[in-house]
């Protein structure tokens, strides 16, 4: 807990806070040296109490305490030391009601439609009919599954789970960057890097009347229950994780435990006439949703043919035969491949008749001869993505490139064009991050995790990635992001 | 409960009571070669090397290298590292099935005795693994005790750890009575304090260390903890509390061997076996592994076949 400091100390922290420096980005806490804007007061009144050892302190006790829960993710190729606890900056995100209401609003608008579109594109494929999405594009979709033609999935509902990940432009508005609807992950580090934060600032924390969101665990876990398969009452839930070698493991434990659900592994799962059962002390019990954390590709290995040992044979039939749920269902990768992104405002308009609340990024797709050709003229102004991928892999940053990097992209995207899209570079916004005891401003995004079941829920808070390399804009946790808990303060 | 889950936690808590012997068993036979007798040095490592360490004693060990070995030695099969490694493991493939605080307990003490590289000759080094070892496990079984359900899990948990305590206790006795055949009165004060047992036992039979009375408590005494007849006595309600949550299986072999043994370990009087004490020893080790792999076919294993036929 954050106490008093001697004033020697606390100059440092005000001298640091004057010289903090704008890049052109909207700053989520300053709007000019000295003027934070007004939600961030609370907070930069502390910190000029406080001394840059106590900021220290704090931080090496947060740090301290995910390392004893054994809040880590796993680095992939390290043999040593492969856990690592998610790096973590001490200070909040502040976000306002009204900016909430907005995002709020624009993402159940968002998440809506792109449900509508893969219930459509899996019957009748009326939008690509009527020429607002090419069928050329949904089709060579990488995650675009033939297997989920004509299958009814319960409530009609393919996106149980998203996390849908948005920046501030240099205006100060949020858009759209991505929607991650398949297996999205991090919830797990909004919900415990909340219990730490309490810990430390909670005086802070109190003024500031934050919304909460301990509540997601039992809303998540009513959602799962809503796609239970009729007349199974008492439905049981489990989530399917690939294992405790998993990068997201922990995610996987924690949320099976707040939500009181078996955590199963592929191994312990059991398909007989198409009913699925899991193997347990007291002998084969049924299984009726699984929450699975496992891609499409590994679920069956007789349906999706790969030798996984992740998931279990008959898996994929059970389903089919409407005997078991999966969230989110199969497929749903389709709608978030990063070339239907560039539809998505015609996606809204063609089922909902409304104009999108949330804006995306203008984004070109590379199978556009057009387009191509004036994006490669001056990749150094674009950021290049290859749409099936995640995790900021397959990523060329036009302003941060070498020529070299450009003319090897060149060379891909002429050879795969519908691999690729590009987008302008967008300076994200920043905030004030503490670095080896110093305050300096780093570049933020803001994942908040929606679910949908009977009704769309949207726990008031996310992620906020955090890209601690100075001047990097890339958040992702593999690429040597953090976060930061993220307050959506009360009206 | 799921399966895969029961077997890791029954293996959590038998690495668990694995390293709590062992750090028992060091920092008993530590105390003990400090103090000259006529009992050697060597004869007293082996003593404890052979009870912790089945197969690895020789007669020409090298004492330095032994207690490096026993506690952090990583290419060791039974260094207390290696087994709270393993309790850790375990725990990390069923963190939501065991509270909170264990796993923070259990993920600390891990770090707090692998955070160090130990070298081979650092006595005091190991002795403070030990020593964290000790007290790391009473605060587990409290916090254990303390934060679940004493519901299946627990039950499992329990059976682990006090089927590896029984087998621990023979394979000790055995070695203080069997092997080591001369021993003095400090050497029966360090088998009862590798047994948590010095205090207790002198309550019980007052501070008058004679070699059957000692036996008698540490075999028979149904109330200590660290007897063996207690162990069973455990095993027994572990596996009639979760025999009773599963009423469809097939109880009966696992009930006859945890009975049979608990009516050997009842009736018996030392007297009666204190001239045949290695082969009782053997014996109650021999029920303890077949009781293990009875229980691993009916709760963990179980073929699918069998499972829809009930």
């Amino acid at each position: 807990m954050i106490t008093e400091t001697d004033i020697s100390d606390r100059s440092g922290v005000k001298a640091a806070l004057h010289r903090y420096e704008f890049n052109g980005a909207y700053d989520e806490m300053f709007s000019a040296v000295d003027h934070p804007r007004k939600q961030y007061r609370p907070l930069h009144n502390l910190l000029l109490n406080l001394g840059s050892d106590e900021l220290r302190r704090s931080k090496s006790e947060a740090d301290q305490s995910f390392f004893n829960q054994g809040i880590t993710f796993t680095v992939y190729g390290n043999d040593k030391g492969t856990e690592r606890i998610f790096p973590h900056d001490l200070l909040p995100r502040i976000i306002t009601a009204a900016e909430w209401e907005t995002m709020e609003r624009g993402l159940t608008q968002r998440i809506t439609a792109l449900n509508l579109f893969l219930k459509d594109v899996y019957h009748e494929g009326k939008i690509i009919e009527d020429g607002v999405v090419p069928g050329s594009i949904v089709y060579t979709c990488k995650h675009y599954r033939r297997e989920m033609r004509n299958i009814k999935v319960p409530n009609d509902v393919y996106i149980t789970v998203v996390g849908t990940d948005l920046i501030r432009n240099p205006d100060g508005n949020f858009v759209v960057l991505e929607d991650n609807l398949r297996v999205p992950s991090g919830v797990s580090y909004m919900l415990t890097s909340r219990r730490v934060m309490k810990q430390i600032f909670p005086g802070l924390f109190q003024r500031c009347r934050v919304r909460p969101i301990e509540q997601y665990s039992q809303a998540l876990l009513s959602t799962l229950r809503s796609l239970a398969p009729e007349g199974r009452s008492e439905p049981t839930v489990v989530l399917l994780t690939p294992g405790s070698y998993n990068s997201a493991y922990f995610e996987h434990t924690y949320l099976a435990r707040q939500m009181g659900i078996e955590l199963v592994e592929g191994r312990d799962l059991v398909v007989h006439d198409n009913i699925v059962y899991m193997r347990t002390t007291f002998g084969l019990q049924r299984v009726d949703v699984i929450y699975r954390r496992i891609d499409d590709d590994y679920l069956d290995p007789l349906v999706f043919g790969n030798g996984s040992a992740l998931g279990a044979v008959g898996l994929f039939n059970a389903y089919r035969a409407g005997n078991v749920a999966f969230a989110n269902a199969l497929g749903t990768g389709v709608a978030d491949d990063k070339a239907i992104y560039a539809f998505v405002p015609k996606i809204i308009r063609y089922y909902l008749d409304q104009d999108p609340i949330l804006e995306g990024v203008e984004t070109f797709l590379m199978s556009d001869p057009g387009q191509r050709d004036h994006v490669c003229q001056s990749l150094d102004e674009y950021v290049v993505k290859a749409v099936g991928e995640s995790g900021g892999y397959g990523m060329l940053i036009g302003p941060q490139s070498t020529e070299q990097e450009r003319s090897e992209f060149r060379k891909k995207i002429y050879a795969q064009p519908r691999n690729y899209i590009a987008q302008p570079t967008i300076n994200l916004s920043t905030a004030p991050c503490l670095v080896d005891g110093i305050i300096e401003p780093r570049h933020v995004d803001l994942r908040p995790y929606i679910l949908y079941g009977d009704k769309i829920t949207i726990v008031p808070g996310g992620l906020t990635r955090v890209a601690l390399r100075k001047g990097s804009l890339v958040v992702n946790s593999s690429q040597g992001g953090g976060s930061k808990d993220t307050w959506v303060l009360q009206n | 409960m799921l399966s895969r889950v029961a077997d890791s936690l029954y293996w959590m808590s038998r690495y668990f009571e694995r390293a709590d012997n062992a750090s028992r068993v060091l920092k008993a036979t530590y105390g003990l070669i400090l103090n000259p007798a006529k009992f050697s040095t060597e004869e007293r490592w082996f003593r404890a090397v052979s009870s912790l360490a089945p197969g690895a004693a020789s007669s020409n060990v090298d004492l330095q290298r032994i207690l490096f070995s026993l506690v952090a030695d990583p290419e060791g099969v039974f260094s207390i590292v290696k087994c709270i490694s393993g309790a850790r493991e375990n725990a990390r493939q069923v963190r939501e099935e065991i509270s909170s605080e264990m796993w923070e307990h259990l993920n600390r003490l891990f770090h707090d005795v692998t955070g160090s590289e130990l070298k081979p000759d650092d006595d005091a080094g190991a002795m403070q693994i030990v020593t964290l070892v000790r007290e790391g496990s009473y605060r587990f079984n409290g916090i254990a005790a303390a934060t679940m359900n004493h519901d299946e899990a627990w039950h499992f948990l329990q059976l682990g750890k006090y089927i590896e305590r029984a087998c621990n206790l023979c394979v000790l006795l055995d070695a203080y009575f069997v092997v080591g055949k001369h021993a003095d009165d400090l050497d029966w004060v360090g088998l009862l304090s590798s047994c948590a047992a010095f205090e207790a036992y002198c309550k019980a039979c007052t501070a008058e260390l004679k070699p059957e009375r000692i036996a008698n408590f540490l075999l028979l005494k149904p109330e200590f903890p660290y007897s063996v007849r207690y162990s069973i006595d455990r095993m027994h309600d572990a596996l009639t509390a979760i025999g009773s949550l599963s009423l469809s299986r097939r109880t009966e072999n696992v009930e006859r061997l945890v009975g049979r043994m608990r009516s050997m370990i009842t009736y018996v009087q030392i007297g009666e076996i204190i001239a045949g004490l290695h082969k009782y020893l053997a014996a109650i080790i021999e029920q303890c592994r077949e009781l293990h792999a009875a229980v691993q076919e009916l709760y963990i294993e179980y073929p699918i076949e069998v499972a829809f036929q009930n």
